[in-house]
């Protein structure tokens, strides 16, 4: 069919709106997983079952209290009506409108037969009636955030969720402010303010809570601030403790008790001296993602964000205590052990990724450890006792190192693939959201593996010159990201912990945002960012059941027993977050360096989804 | 004197506003820079011209390579692309469409720099050179232009950011002269 020229011409600037993306990273640019993956030992299989202790993942009470669905942070149901063979079955039982077409990371919390959902800006907590049909509103809060925090929000104005302890549901606000609401009137019991948006503090993360405190961190790295963990006590809100991740010993609660694994983290003030002088005030460290109470060892272990700026050049030196994890004692916050994933990091590889605590064989005993799944796209296998690396893996596309020195603890960096100054350095992989991004994996007990959700993206960076301006953007780089090996963006991995490898597989068109979890029917659920929702043989990987929703999923979706005995799956939809801001948010997709980089790699996003965030209940019929 | 109609007297604008000023409702940091306070926008569709107050600062910097030259060296240096990207947006709104929140003509762009908006914009007003916040209004005005669309190269815009022409922004409010403006008219194909 032939146009009259006029119509033509008509649509020649409507072509620019699909910018096409960018040709994948070719394979032979990143290092094979036998090349640089490490370990202390060989794996010892024999040696007992991999699972998490009883302290930290009783049995299962068919609730959903915290996101991480337990302190081992398992994200294991142990319910076992839905199998691959029934799962063709699930049907989506009601639905309910979140009012807010931003990203929804949260995870649904389910305790006592109700149902709390906290949205994305402006937050809003939904509390619904499982017991009754269609589960009626019990109540909505609005705590009417800031709304000048939108501003200061790195990456979408997303909520990771909250928690329900002792008849509270407690959460965050962008605004910096930590709220916990009465969970049968919705009423506030108390908010603690504790950030500051005129200096570009916002809180995004989900707070934990554990012993009667509420541990709470900050967020702001992409605007040079200061990252800090905070503990509040349950009852009133009031500030027990707060360590900082940058400066003086005294600020990070540095003391005699302090003993890290390797050379390189031990020293006086190294979170002052290793930086430039005056540059760890604004240096970032933050803690946007995963706190993780272990009730077995009394600790509390905490990544850290990135330093800032991005620029590197700007910050010669380890830049303590930047993108690494602590060990923390809960009752006051003082350091155990610190370990540093990525020493005067270049790449934007925060640490604050999940940690998942579990009791594995390893050298032919059994070894209390944590699993991390980095952004610089290793699995870390960590000794919870000492913080020492028992084992680390790559699991997505590498070059920005060739793996870990377990003597030293050291990343091994490639200096082709380190940024500079005003030179673009090309096809860096993983890339700035990293090999994996907050959205946390699951373990099963019953197949021994990790289900991790993540991306396979890498790009092209360049340092600029960036000045300090308080509440502003403090990053100093210009990112344009890119496909990795093979073209697909996301994939879900199966992985075997202690044989050091991936069992199965998923690739995904789109980087998968959403997190995962896994039921004692061996199914493996998660969201797409183009609207799917899947279920997946456990033990194969291969698709069971899917459902379109209404937008892309990047939330945490659960499984819980409803008040008639029946298995339920709940999940978000409404797509956003950093990857789906070119849906969500003002961002033209013509500038690929948009949303620090990320548009580059997701502009053709707009054709296969729109913004939304809608509650998606699915059980079988019954 | 400070009603919500004020814009009708657009003549005497100078000296209501001067008024105005007096109340803490206006008392902007603007009002310490120079000789004009706060400047009326027409926001609403419909005003006529001469409805609409003008800036007589906004004319230097009309047909101004220099302006938006230097504009665009200011907009990294402030950390305007931390937010905006090279106008493609990100944690801000995008800059290269023809949306505008507030106005896009040159005064108002001028103006949000000066105050601020709620939902996020920092206000620039007493904390950056005047001269300097119309340099960086003109380079975010012409990131829109047909011409600096064009010289794109690449999947970084506004490089090249073309002179804003005075008939650019000589209209009312409704809709731009044709070819000041991109017609970002946006169709979206599903996946083929």
């Amino acid at each position: 069919m032939r146009f009259p020229s006029t119509i033509l011409l008509a649509l020649a600037p409507l072509a620019a709106v699909a910018q096409t993306v960018p040709a994948p990273v070719p394979a032979n640019e990143v290092f094979a997983r036998e090349e640089i993956g490490h370990a202390l030992a060989e794996p010892t299989p024999q040696a007992g079952r991999t699972a998490p202790s009883a302290a930290n993942a009783p049995e299962d009470d068919g609730q959903w209290t915290m996101p991480s669905k337990n302190y081992a942070s398992t994200r294991f149901s142990a319910l076992t009506e839905l199998t691959p063979q029934n799962v063709k079955g699930l049907q989506p039982l009601f639905t309910f409108s979140l009012a807010v077409n931003k990203g929804q990371e949260a995870a649904p919390i389910v305790a006592d037969n109700t149902m709390f959902v906290v949205t994305a800006y402006p937050n809003y907590v939904y509390a619904l009636d499982l017991t009754k049909p269609g589960a009626p509103l019990k109540w909505k809060f609005a705590p009417k955030p800031l709304p000048a925090s939108q501003g200061v929000a790195c990456c979408d104005v997303v909520n990771r969720g909250g928690s329900v302890s002792n008849g509270k549901y407690i959460f965050n606000t962008l605004d910096g402010q930590t709220i916990a609401l009465d969970v049968n009137s919705g009423k506030p019991l108390w908010r603690t303010r504790l950030g500051n948006i005129n200096t570009g503090e916002s809180i995004t993360m989900a707070p934990l809570v554990a012993k009667g405190r509420v541990y709470v961190g900050n967020s702001g790295g992409e605007l040079g601030v200061r990252g800090w963990i905070t503990a509040l006590d349950e009852n009133t809100g009031k500030l027990l403790w707060k360590a900082y991740n940058t400066g003086p010993d005294r600020d990070v609660l540095i003391g005699p008790g302090f003993n890290p694994p390797y050379a390189m983290d031990r020293g006086t003030d190294l979170g002052v001296k290793s930086w430039p002088p005056q540059a760890w005030k604004i240096g970032g460290g933050n803690v946007w993602g995963w706190i993780t109470y272990d009730a077995e060892l009394d600790t509390l272990y905490h990544g850290t964000a990135n330093p800032g700026p991005w620029n590197a050049d700007q910050r010669p030196g380890d830049n303590k205590w930047t993108a690494g994890i602590f060990a923390r004692d809960p009752a006051s916050g003082t350091a155990r052990w610190f370990y540093q994933f990525s020493p005067h990091d270049e790449h934007d590889y925060d640490g604050i990724n999940e940690q998942i605590l579990l009791d594995m064989p390893f050298a032919g005993r059994m070894d209390k450890v944590l699993i991390h799944f980095d952004r610089n796209g290793y699995i870390y296998i960590i000794q919870r006792a000492t913080g020492k690396v028992l084992s680390a893996d790559p699991f997505g596309p590498v070059n920005t190192s060739r793996g870990v020195d377990l003597a030293t603890g050291r990343l091994i960096l490639n200096p082709a693939k380190q940024t500079k100054l005003g030179q673009v350095v090309g096809n860096i992989c993983p890339t700035a959201s990293g090999a994996k991004d907050w959205n946390p994996s699951s373990f099963s007990p019953q197949t021994g593996l990790l289900y991790i959700p993540h991306e396979n993206i890498c790009m092209d960076w360049m340092n600029m010159q960036v000045s300090y301006i308080a509440g502003t953007p403090y990053v100093g780089a210009n990112v344009h990201m890119k496909p990795g090996p093979g073209g697909h963006r996301g994939e879900l991995t199966a992985w075997d912990p202690v044989r050091r490898a991936p069992v199965w597989v998923d690739k995904e068109n789109f980087p998968i945002w959403s997190g995962t979890v896994v039921t004692a029917g061996d199914l493996v659920f998660y969201g797409t960012m183009d609207g799917w929702f899947k279920a997946v043989n456990a033990r194969t990987g291969e698709l069971a059941w899917r459902a379109k929703v209404d937008s892309g999923i990047i939330s945490q979706p659960i499984s819980y027993r409803g008040p008639d005995g029946h298995q339920y799956i709940a999940v978000l939809s409404g797509v956003g977050g950093w990857s789906g801001v070119v849906v969500s948010g003002p961002v033209d997709p013509r500038d690929g360096s948009a949303a620090l980089g990320m548009v580059n790699v997701m502009s053709d996003l707009p054709k296969y989804t729109t913004a939304g965030g809608t509650l998606y209940v699915f059980a079988l019929p019954h | 004197m400070c009603s919500p109609y004020r814009i009708e007297l657009a003549g005497l604008a100078l000296l209501v506003l001067a008024g105005c000023n007096k109340g803490p409702a206006t008392d902007l940091p603007v009002r310490q820079l120079g000789s004009r306070a706060v400047i009326d926008s027409a926001l609403t569709a419909g005003l006529s011209r001469s409805a609409v107050s003008e800036d007589p600062r906004a004319a230097l910097y009309y047909d101004n390579a220099a302006a938006v030259n230097t504009g665009r060296r200011l907009f990294g240096q402030y950390n305007c692309s931390g937010c905006h990207s090279n106008g493609g947006g990100g944690m801000g709104p995008s800059l290269m469409d023809d949306e505008w929140i507030y106005g896009g003509r040159l005064e108002q762009i001028h103006q949000t720099l000066v105050e601020g908006r709620p939902n996020g914009m920092p206000s620039w007003g007493g904390k950056v050179p005047d001269e300097q916040l119309w340099q960086l209004a003109a380079y975010v005005r012409s990131m829109s232009l047909p011409a600096t669309l064009a010289a794109q190269n690449g999947s970084t815009p506004s490089q090249a950011p073309a002179p804003v022409p005075r008939e650019a922004d000589d209209h009312a409010g409704w809709s731009p002269p044709p070819n000041t403006t991109n017609d970002y008219t946006t169709i979206t194909t599903g996946p083929q």
